[in-house]
């Protein structure tokens, strides 16, 4: 090995997105790069729509070829993976990388049972008997705290509440011991304590099994539970990088005020809309040219009508036109608001 | 399982019992008819009439009349048809079933195989030029009339290539036991299946394509996806296990329908003397004995292929099991 640097697990760069929709082409992401390596933490938080899932779908080849166009590099371990023959995708797809999807309700099949379908993953990518495969099931069924996990294995879908399926889904996606996980807003259709519940196992998994995570969010409240680093995305791009512990102690970008702003009290009724950015977010087809964010933010000014600069290669960056003293000027409002009280 | 099993089969006696009350009334109590007349048929003399009408004990309440009728079909099995020279109405349904049954059962294997992998080839290539050929000719199939297409067949197998190598092997047209001449039962049937097939196999592929391009927008097909699962496998034992109760459901109306008699055309166009044209012929002279036995007999077809249908639904989909 003459290269010092071991590729990141997962280097992707410059990917856009683009859908072939009624009314012609639109680009849904674009020019969104980033890298993760072996057992980082990483939340990605926006808004719906913001392109959170579609980024991640579009990386695992889960997008549907005909209408979707993908452009850009992704590379898993140095081996890049946009355009790679199907037969060689699904070797990595639920082996390397396994993706635990948005809505645990709809997510199993419903005329199978949960081991069944443990078992089908297990035995796609190893060569393991049937006894073995349903053992190694059930223990991971038990390891994501489904109570009695042995009669769990023979349950249908819709036999199970949705925690329970979420656990299922988690215990499937975990089952070949993957390198990284993707974990669609793996507790957004949960209550609040199963919610708490999920994340914790999340992060135990980490600790245990060494995978790395990306979290798709929008609740910044859960990215400031668990996650090392965070990417803000707004309209299909990547607005905000950095660690959370820059993100939160510093944010830069205007968006990402708005969403700690919006970070439900502890205690108390949970506001239902994003109370400090008025409007809402654009739809792919009707992205506005420059600054995608210019049309709701409170602080725009004459270049927001221009694409601001790129993000830096690495470190805590905002793409936005506001200087150092703009944003800690944005900051320090952000943190006099009634918040602070609480 | 087995309380289920009986009460289905409770209630299929019961809707049964039902129907043939309900053809009992509309033949033989409808106001302003004599039905011993009708039942003596067109020609008969006064003496004749009057024998029926007290055999069939027709001067008795009805009640009593519909008992004594379903005991001769059933029990005695004495059921003569006097339009039809006096003939006995259930051996002639008897002989007839077998016919029609190996007509549909062979159409049925035909039409299943077929419209399963019309469906699945055409939605596994879903905008390709296999799928849009494949639902070209589904339509063609689903719009040809099965008289016409029969008659063509017949053409062409019994008369102007009968002669060479493509259909010398096809034989009269008629039906041959298959206890008794297994290869001339399926000789003789082919043909016929295949022509009342086509329609079918139009239809369930194109149904099933739609069903399994509607599966493939679920969550848990991605799911299937992103475990690194063959295409085939997602397509066999994902989409195609959800999509199939709408196939399912349909197969049990159209077979019990065309057991039951709907298969006339067919059975009329290859001369094979099954239910169909039975129910035809006896309509046609007003022969109530035999519509009667014929009625009855394709209720319960119809009743049966829905139960059979609902035990599918609970063996193909668990979340029927709990109903
Ligand atoms: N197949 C498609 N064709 C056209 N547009 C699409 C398609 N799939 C997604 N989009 C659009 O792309 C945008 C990004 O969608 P995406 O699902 O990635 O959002 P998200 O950030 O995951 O939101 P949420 O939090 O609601 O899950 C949305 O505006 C969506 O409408
Ligand atoms: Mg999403």
């Amino acid at each position: 090995m003459t290269d010092p640097i071991r590729p990141a697990l997962l280097d992707v760069d410059h990917l856009k997105v683009s859908f072939a929709t009624d009314r012609g082409r639109v680009t849904a992401i674009n020019d969104v790069s980033f890298r993760i390596d072996d057992g980082e933490f990483v939340a990605i938080v926006g808004e719906s729509g913001s392109g959170k899932t579609v980024s991640l779908l579009s990386i695992l080849g889960l997008t549907d070829r005909r209408t979707t166009f993908v452009e850009g590099t992704a590379a898993f371990r140095g081996r890049p993976i946009l355009g790679l023959p199907d037969r060689e995708l699904r070797r990595i797809r639920g082996k390397q990388i396994a993706f635990i999807p948005q809505d645990p309700l709809t997510a199993l099949t419903p005329v199978h049972t949960i081991g069944w379908q443990i078992v089908e993953q297990i035995r796609t990518h190893e060569t393991v008997s049937k006894e073995a495969a349903k053992k190694r099931a059930i223990e991971l069924l038990d390891e994501v705290g489904l109570p009695n996990p042995a009669a769990a294995f023979g349950r249908y879908p819709h036999q199970l509440s949705g925690g329970m399926r979420q656990r299922a889904v988690i215990a499937m996606a975990l089952s070949c011991n993957p390198a990284l996980l993707v974990a669609d807003e793996p507790t957004t259709a949960l209550d609040v304590t199963v919610q708490a519940q999920v994340l914790d196992l999340l992060k135990r998994l980490r600790r245990d099994h060494g995978s790395a995570i990306i979290l798709i969010t929008h609740d910044m409240g859960v990215v400031a539970e668990v996650a090392d680093r965070v990417m803000v995305m707004y309209a299909g791009r990547v607005i905000e990088r950095g660690t959370a512990r820059e993100i939160f102690a510093a944010p830069e970008h205007p968006y990402t005020w708005g969403l700690m702003a919006s970070i439900p009290p502890v205690e108390g009724p949970r506001p239902h809309r994003l109370p400090s950015i008025p409007g809402t977010p654009p739809t792919p087809a009707n992205i506005p040219p420059g600054c995608a964010f210019a049309p709701r933010c409170a602080h725009r000014f004459a270049p927001c009508a221009g694409l601001p600069p790129a993000l830096s290669a690495s470190g805590h960056d905002a793409f936005c036109f506001l200087d150092d003293n703009a944003r800690a000027a944005g900051r320090a409002a952000l943190f006099a608001a009634p918040e602070t009280a609480a | 399982m087995i309380t289920a099993l009986i009460r289905r089969l409770a209630e299929m006696v019961f809707v049964m019992v039902g129907i043939s009350v309900m053809v009992f009334l509309i033949f033989f109590a409808t106001p302003g008819s004599d039905p011993a007349a009708r039942i003596a048929g067109r020609n008969a003399t006064q003496e004749a009439v009057a024998q029926v009408r007290v055999d069939f004990g027709f001067d008795r309440p009805l009640p009593v009349q519909y008992v004594l009728m379903m005991k001769r079909l059933f029990v005695d099995r004495d059921l003569k048809s006097f339009v039809n020279r006096g003939q006995n109405v259930i051996p002639q349904v008897l002989e007839a079933t077998p016919i029609t049954l190996s007509l549909v059962f062979g159409a049925a294997v035909l039409w299943v195989i077929g419209g399963l992998a019309v469906g699945v080839i055409a939605a596994a290539t879903q905008g390709s030029l296999i799928d849009r050929t494949l639902m070209v000719l589904a339509l063609i199939g689903v719009s040809m009339p099965v008289f016409w297409f029969g008659e063509v067949m017949n053409l062409l197998s019994q008369a102007r290539f009968h002669d060479t190598w493509l259909f010398s092997w096809v034989p009269a047209l008629g039906y041959k036991p298959l206890s008794e001449d297994p290869w001339g039962w399926f000789k003789t049937l082919v043909i016929p299946w295949f022509s009342l097939a086509v329609l079918y196999i139009g239809i369930y592929g194109r149904v099933l394509r739609a069903n399994l391009v509607e599966a493939y927008q679920e969550d848990f097909i991605r799911t299937a996806r992103a475990k690194g699962l063959s295409p085939a496998r997602v397509m066999l034992r994902h989409a195609l296990r959800t999509s199939l109760i709408p196939f399912i459901t349909m197969f049990g109306l159209d077979f019990g329908v065309l057991v039951g008699g709907s298969a006339l055309l067919t059975e009329v166009v290859f001369g094979l003397n099954g239910i169909g044209r039975l129910t035809y012929i006896a309509l046609q002279n007003l022969d109530l004995p035999m519509i009667l036995a014929t009625v009855i007999y394709a209720s319960f077809f119809v009743v049966l292929a829905n139960a059979v249908v609902d035990f599918i639904y609970i063996f193909v989909d668990p979340r029927m099991r709990e109903a």
